[in-house]
């Protein structure tokens, strides 16, 4: 299969290309950019997309989506979600552990890779469990899980809450040179807490869950790092004091990232509104000034990736007073659309922040993606920048329809995605 | 401010008129004060021989009691009787809810007994709101919805009895010093009173309680805070106390009742401070030796009683004015 992409603009942030290019893949890689290889023949491509007005970039990375496989069928499988991805331009995703069962033993890590397969589907890379159930106790096979496929090992949302378990776990990591993936969250600070303790919560007479709570478990985390040599990612950043600690921490010479997720980069606790449970999110929203902080930061790459944190949930789980609610919104579609609108609010060049959801994810995932030069694979997503993609149940793919952006018109529609050269989606037909 | 997350206020319908009762915080000046001019004339009722108008008469009150108690639900159950409506009482906390029945399936079944209105009591936050929107996603916001306390949130009803109560005995709002003293920080009562009191004028509302009962950014709602009970009880016109729970008294909220009483009780001596004429509330029920001296809750500058009956007056009040719109 050969394909002519062309009168596309071609952003490549690996490589800092921005420039009006054809691409030429054949046998799903990267085969031709500009001009056509050698030898493409007379007869040329099998198929000619057409790009105008378009751009073509890399493929999204998302560092974090919950495909709900396996366990939590009712809430998405993955056919569902894999066509959320392909719809939202995202060909590699990195899926958190907190299946069910969890993702602490390599059989269960191989059926998933196994399952995921398929020519249409992203590239799905597990994040094995540090710990057996994430329970916090006994460390997992790191290496076995490795070996089945894990390109990381975290807890998701839960805590070590035992701190000798976190520096062994981090120590043994270390031994392999395996990253471990943490979100820094003090179980006790957060304890029964739904929402950023501040003024809202104050207001609607939520628990509150103080920033502390981030900053504490961080400096935990960033000392056992320094202790053992650890690569830690830390995952979904929600407040400006962490990303001081973190920019601190990297000038002591602390080799480690961070991301955060779309919802922290573009709402903050007045978005909350009367109750709003699709604002039930872990971390919770924080005040203004650390939504600020976080774009900015994201700018910056103090953060070093954008995520989706797509996480479905059913109408029953969100159809629940704000407390007792599900945590989580969906997000898998919203990724390229709240990219470029963060990166119009901040005035930043599209081949910046595309990196932030392409190349520099990639980089954390240590996987061969997130770049367009030639013998790439040929993993691409091509969007219209000036069209807009309402977010409603219809346009949803995803099996989630949970999300606080429900009925909100972003720029940003994509119109092809390929996977391996595997045309995965074609927005045409829509 | 953030481009997300504007919703109308979900009390008010179309005409701007009260649809449901959920908080106090986003009413108008006028329509507080309306209500408490519409409570005037059924404080009469309860003198009357025949203690009933026929407001109500052909509704179906539903109290729907997700957490116990006698006495909130017993004031809005003689209101809606007043006001000769049908109350029917369910006690949810120790029905479905237990069997796993959620809050809207439960008000979906009983909308389809043709409720009228439901009086609702939740443990959770929002739980109110929840409901009301949910009954104007399936068009069927013909039911008012009345908040008799939900979590931490509010309790419009009683911060609408605790303003008649002042406007009783004080007159003039603008004038007034006004202390809330206690855990502020799990009190749907304090938010309530709080939004009453800045909404109605009052130039200085006060909290009096130790860090521990305090939420994080209470002087982002207009008040002045205050650690030191003396401090915050001097020259004060109103001291609204608040109950403390029994689950709050030792930990890592408070060391002990005891001591808790010698800082934040309510001593005639500390009184003495406020006022001469000053009045004190309190939402009830009292913990004599914990939050108030039983000489202060039986002596007389206290207006307990006369809250519970305007109570009634105010909550029939609510209910003639919800079904009215």
């Amino acid at each position: 299969m050969k394909i002519h992409i062309k009168n596309g603009r071609l952003i490549d942030p690996a490589s800092k290309t921005d420039k009006a290019l054809d691409l030429f893949i054949a046998a799903g890689r990267i085969v031709g950019v500009g001009n056509a290889p050698a030898g493409w023949g007379v007869d040329g491509a099998n198929s000619v997309l057409d790009a105008t007005g378009c751009i073509v970039c890399p493929g999204l990375v998302d560092l974090a989506a919950r495909l709900r496989e396996p366990g939590f069928e009712y809430r998405a499988t993955l056919e569902s979600e894999m066509a959320a991805a392909a719809a939202g331009g995202v060909t590699s995703l990195a899926c958190p552990p907190d299946t069910d069962p969890v993702l602490d033993e390599p059989g269960l890590v191989e059926m998933l890779t196994h399952r995921a397969r398929l020519p249409e589907f992203a590239h799905v890379h597990p994040v094995g469990a540090l710990t057996t159930q994430l329970e916090g106790k006994a460390l997992t096979e790191m290496a076995e899980l490795s070996e089945a496929g894990c390109v990381a090992f975290g807890q998701a949302n839960r805590a070590i809450v035992d701190t000798q378990v976190l520096l062994r776990a981090m120590m043994y990591a270390a031994t392999f040179d395996f990253p471990v993936w943490l979100q820094a969250q003090d179980p006790f600070l957060a304890r029964k807490g739904v929402a950023h303790d501040g003024e809202v919560a104050a207001r609607l007479g939520l628990a509150g869950i103080p920033v502390a709570a981030e900053t504490i478990a961080l400096a935990t985390i960033l000392h056992l790092a320094r202790e053992t040599g650890a690569r830690v990612h830390v995952t979904r950043i929600s407040s400006a004091a962490g990303v001081e600690m973190i920019v601190a921490a990297r000038a002591a010479g602390i080799a480690v990232t961070c991301d955060v997720a779309i919802h922290h980069l573009h709402l903050c606790e007045m978005d909350l509104g009367f109750f709003d449970a699709h604002a039930r999110l872990d971390p919770p929203l924080r005040s203004q000034r650390d939504r600020d902080a976080l774009r900015a930061g994201l700018a910056s790459g103090a953060i070093n990736a954008l995520c989706s944190d797509h996480t479905p949930v059913d109408d029953d789980g969100k159809q629940m007073p704000f407390d007792e609610a599900e945590v989580g919104a969906t997000g898998l579609e919203l990724l390229l659309p709240l990219t470029l609108k963060w990166a119009r609010e901040m005035k930043l060049p599209l081949v910046t922040a595309l990196a932030r959801v392409t190349a520099d994810p990639a980089r954390i995932l240590g996987v061969k993606a997130g770049s367009l030069g030639l013998g790439a694979a040929a993993d691409i997503c091509v969007f219209d920048p000036v069209a807009e993609y309402r977010v409603s149940r219809e346009n949803l793919r995803s099996q989630g329809k949970n999300t606080p952006f429900l009925g909100y018109d972003f720029p940003g529609r994509v119109r092809y995605t390929l996977i391996d050269g595997h045309l995965a989606f074609d927005g045409t037909l829509s | 401010m953030s481009a997300f997350g504007k919703q109308p206020n979900p009390q008010l319908n179309s005409h701007g008129e009260l649809q449901h009762l959920l908080t106090i915080e986003g009413l108008p000046r006028e329509m507080l004060l309306r209500i408490l001019d519409t409570a005037a004339p059924f404080s009469e009722v309860a003198e009357r021989e025949v203690k009933k108008v026929p407001l109500l008469r052909g509704k179906s009150v539903f109290n729907l009691f997700f957490e116990n108690s006698t006495r909130t639900r017993t004031t809005f159950e003689i209101a809606a009787k007043r006001l000769s409506a049908d109350v029917i009482n369910l006690n949810i906390s120790t029905s479905s809810a237990n069997k796993g029945e959620t809050l809207l399936d439960t008000a979906d079944n009983l909308a389809a007994m043709q409720a009228d209105m439901f009086v609702v009591r939740h443990a959770s936050s929002g739980a109110p709101h929840l409901l009301a929107q949910h009954l104007a996603a399936t068009g069927r916001d013909h039911i008012h919805v009345v908040n008799a306390g939900d979590g931490r949130h509010a309790h419009p009803t009683q911060g609408l009895l605790d303003m008649y109560t002042i406007r009783h005995y004080k007159t003039d709002f603008s004038q007034l010093t006004v202390a809330i003293v206690g855990d502020v920080l799990h009190s749907r009562v304090a938010r309530s009173q709080i939004h009453a009191l800045t909404t109605l004028g009052v130039p200085e509302v006060r909290v009096i309680a130790p860090k521990t009962l305090l939420p994080t950014g209470i002087e982002r709602l207009g008040v002045r805070v205050f650690n030191d009970m003396r401090e915050g009880l001097r020259g004060v016109d109103v001291v609204m106390m608040l109950r403390l729970q029994n689950e709050r008294m030792q930990g890592a909220l408070l060391p002990s009742t005891q001591e808790y009483f010698k800082s934040y009780g309510l001593t005639p001596e500390k009184l003495s401070l406020a006022k001469p004429d000053a009045i004190v509330m309190h939402p009830g029920p009292m913990n004599r030796g914990v939050e108030i001296d039983s000489a202060v809750a039986d002596g007389g500058q206290a207006v307990i009683l006369p809250q519970v009956t305007f109570g009634i007056a105010v909550r029939m009040a609510v209910m003639a004015m919800l079904a009215g719109n």
